[in-house]
């Protein structure tokens, strides 16, 4: 990994001898310009095709049927029918009440799990023996898939399960835990801890990565200047971390907002909406219901939402200058 | 130089090789449909049930192999979980194949999208179970081997040191009895929850489990008179009084609000003292208890003890192109003997007394026999209307809100008001 920040070279992808010419004459391009197009154009297919395929042809497609009577099942035509789903949509008290949960779920998930991936980052971040084994060791929940914690987690929240057997122990039997998923004052707090145990390990690698690219000169100048372990953190790590920092906020803002496995695998939104979300109501909309119009009614609506919050992250974390 | 160029070409090799993979799983799926009349394809959802995919094998097996066979059939085995998503997902791509199965209850769904033809069997339906057929608008659409049966299953020594006495189908529990009979069981102390109503269910579970007890108490999923709105079968007085019925079963602390994962085995391991499920648990059941397992009818809470109808049935795409040979098929697995085999292995109820004449279990005096009164008795067929898997999920979803505390009434209002616009805007689902 590179400590220093070399300026990069215009041209960087050109490993010829030839210098930028200076564009005197547009029309007479350089030698190896066509190669280097068809080379370029080239490598971004395989994955612009794909992106094209999957991605951005079904999402149009998708603000196009939200706003007609589309049905996953039907005889029917599909007819235009104007902003009907929308209506709808804004007069459901379920969408609020996911959206309140959803909002509640970032609230708490995006401060306290980058956090942890911070100072997770920080522990790991030395040298000594056995760091590999604590890198693994955080880094593990993360290989493991979602739905696979989720039925983890699932056996350990029960009344009967782990956490409570827990708890009874340690507190001498003082403490009798909830039935943590069937409670609505517990289902989502219990959804958001198994989140970030589950996801914190991610963010640590980029903070990790973050962390290393900081050159250790400045860390010994700051020794040197007899700087305390907190002044270092506070005026050489976190300055450091500037462009990490709104990557980890809006990667973690995005993915919380996105909500879904661990709900249809654990709650399937219950109890009494404490749990549903955005995501799973589209889904359970469009598949279950076989409503495609008002499932793609809350997608659009749901891309809005994630464009809006990421542009007024993208804007207060703006450089400066 | 000439290295670089290599590179540039083996990428776009690469990348043309990807498409033509792509392109070529998109194909291989559709010669499903396109292939003719040599091989037809049939989908089964029972890929998670090795013993009724094997006797659906051998029965495929024979008719391949049998000098009348007008094609040849290839199974297709999907987990129950995802068959449903698979088989939509087929259709709306236009590439489903010729047999499919489906869950009774979603073949007016189903036919109404013109996914199925009406079947043209040169077998005669008229003696099956009645819920083994499925019709809609006058034509039948669906045929199954079997169906289950739900009912109540319980250890004859707890009832008896209850003091409680054992159910029958001339004289089944009636709800103060049904209350009678937890309180004492309760009393016994053995456990936590004397009933496991299966709670921890979700999907089709909750209509199939609980919609019944919503019919003996006289309400509905619907009006049934033109399948138009469920205002005031699905939300009036008596289903607000099932509704408390139920909740009261968990707040009185017969029942959990959450079951376990796997009712059967608790029942087995002696966490629980009356279980309800069907039929498809009573061979466990009995090899685990032997005489001390007592299957009993379901409660009686006003209108006579109700059970859901209908399995999984088979039915013929519309855009089958060789009908002919998948109409022949179906009426071949018809045979009671092939009946039988398939419902050995499902642990289902025969559609026919021929094909109950070959399992002892339900021949007249066998230990299964129970279960084809109940079905004869008690069976009410899941709403016929295009409208039942929306149905189903909002009642499901009414079940699961009731259980954790909310008002009955607002919740089941809220039901009624999803549903008929549903209906509404699906113009009442006429054809």
């Amino acid at each position: 990994m590179t400590t220093t920040q070399l300026p990069t070279p215009r041209h960087a992808a050109a490993p010829g001898p030839v210098a930028p010419v200076p564009s005197v004459a547009p029309h007479r391009r350089r030698p190896g310009y066509l190669r280097e197009q068809v080379s370029g154009w080239g490598m971004i297919a395989p994955a612009a095709v794909l992106l094209l395929a999957f991605v951005f042809l079904p999402a149009i497609l998708g603000f196009g049927l939200a706003f007609t009577n589309a049905r996953l099942i039907s005889p029917r035509p599909v007819e235009f029918v104007g902003t009907d789903n929308f209506a709808r949509l804004f007069t459901d008290p379920t969408f609020w009440r996911a959206l309140l949960n959803v909002s509640y779920f970032a609230v708490v998930v995006v401060p306290v799990q980058s956090c942890l991936a911070l100072a997770m980052a920080l522990l790991i971040n030395k040298k000594f023996r056995g760091v590999n084994f604590f890198r693994t060791i955080y880094f593990l929940p993360v290989v493991t898939s979602m739905v696979v914690v989720s039925l983890l987690w699932l056996f350990m929240y029960r009344k009967d399960g782990l956490i409570n057997e827990i708890l009874s122990t340690v507190s001498f039997g003082l403490i009798e835990g909830a039935d943590w998923l069937n409670d609505p004052a517990t289902a989502m707090p219990a959804i958001i801890a198994l989140s970030i145990w589950q996801a914190a390990g991610f963010h640590m690698i980029i903070w990790l990565a973050g962390l290393q690219s900081i050159s250790g000169e400045l860390y010994e100048a700051a020794q040197l200047d007899g700087a305390s372990r907190w002044h270092r953190f506070r005026y050489v790590t976190w300055p450091g971390l500037k462009h990490t920092r709104s990557l980890v906020l809006v990667t973690i803002t995005i993915q919380a907002l996105g909500l879904f496995d661990q709900v249809s695998v654990m709650t399937q939104g219950g109890p009494l909406d404490s749990t549903t979300t955005i995501i799973y109501e589209a889904v359970r909309s469009g598949f279950k219901q076989q409503e495609t119009s008002y499932a793609s009614a809350i997608s659009l609506v749901f891309f809005v939402l994630v464009l809006l919050i990421s542009a007024v992250q993208r804007y207060l974390t703006r450089e400066k200058d | 130089m000439n290295k670089r160029f290599t590179r540039i070409l083996a990428t776009s090799i690469a990348a043309a090789a990807l498409m033509g993979t792509l392109g070529a799983c998109g194909k291989g799926s559709s010669s499903a449909t396109t292939e003719g009349s040599k091989e037809i394809t049939m989908w089964t959802h029972a890929a998670g049930n090795p013993a009724e995919l094997a006797a659906t094998q051998s029965i495929v097996d024979s008719y391949n192999k049998s000098s009348g066979a007008k094609a040849q059939i290839k199974v297709q085995a999907f987990p129950q979980e995802s068959y449903n998503d698979s088989v939509v997902g087929a259709a709306s791509a236009g590439k489903l194949p010729c047999i499919v199965d489906i869950d009774g209850p979603n073949v007016p769904n189903w036919a109404w999208a013109q996914y199925l033809t009406p079947l043209k069997l040169s077998v005669d339906l008229s003696k099956n179970l009645p819920s083994t057929v499925a019709k809609w608008q006058g034509e039948t659409y669906a045929v199954g081997y079997g169906d289950v049966a739900l009912s109540m299953f319980a250890r004859k020594s707890d009832l008896a040191a209850a003091g409680v006495r054992v159910a029958t189908v001339e004289k089944p529990w009636t709800k103060d009895e049904f209350q009678d009979a937890l309180t004492k069981l309760k009393a016994l102390g053995k456990w936590e929850y004397p009933l496991d109503m299966g709670t921890a269910g979700a999907g089709e579970w909750l209509p199939y489990a609980y919609s019944p007890f919503l019919q003996s108490f006289g309400g509905d999923l619907i009006n049934r008179k033109d399948y138009q709105s469920a205002d005031g079968a699905l939300n009036g007085d008596k289903a607000v009084e099932w509704a408390k019925w139920f909740r009261g079963l968990a707040d009185q602390g017969f029942m959990a609000k959450k079951s376990g994962k796997d009712s059967t085995q608790d029942f087995l391991n002696n966490k629980s003292g009356i279980l309800y499920t069907g039929s498809w648990a009573g061979d466990k059941a009995r090899k685990a208890l032997g005489k001390d397992l007592a299957v009993m009818p379901t409660v009686d809470l006003g209108n006579g003890p109700k059970i859901g109808g209908a399995s999984w049935q088979w039915g013929v795409t519309s855009g089958c192109n060789n009908t002919e040979a998948a109409m022949d098929y179906l009426s071949y697995s018809l045979k009671p003997e092939n009946v039988a085999a398939v419902i050995k292995a499902t642990g289902g109820i025969p559609a026919t007394d021929e094909a109950a004449a070959l399992i002892p279990a339900f021949a007249e005096g066998g230990a299964n026999r129970i279960f084809m009164e109940f079905s004869r008795e008690y069976a009410v067929l899941r709403p016929e209307t295009p409208a039942y898997p929306f149905i189903a999920t909002e009642y499901g979803k009414a079940v699961q809100d009731i259980l954790a505390g909310a008002d009955p009434k607002t919740v089941l209002d809220k039901a009624v008001k999803a549903i008929d616009a549903n209906i509404k805007s699906n113009g009442g689902y006429k054809s």
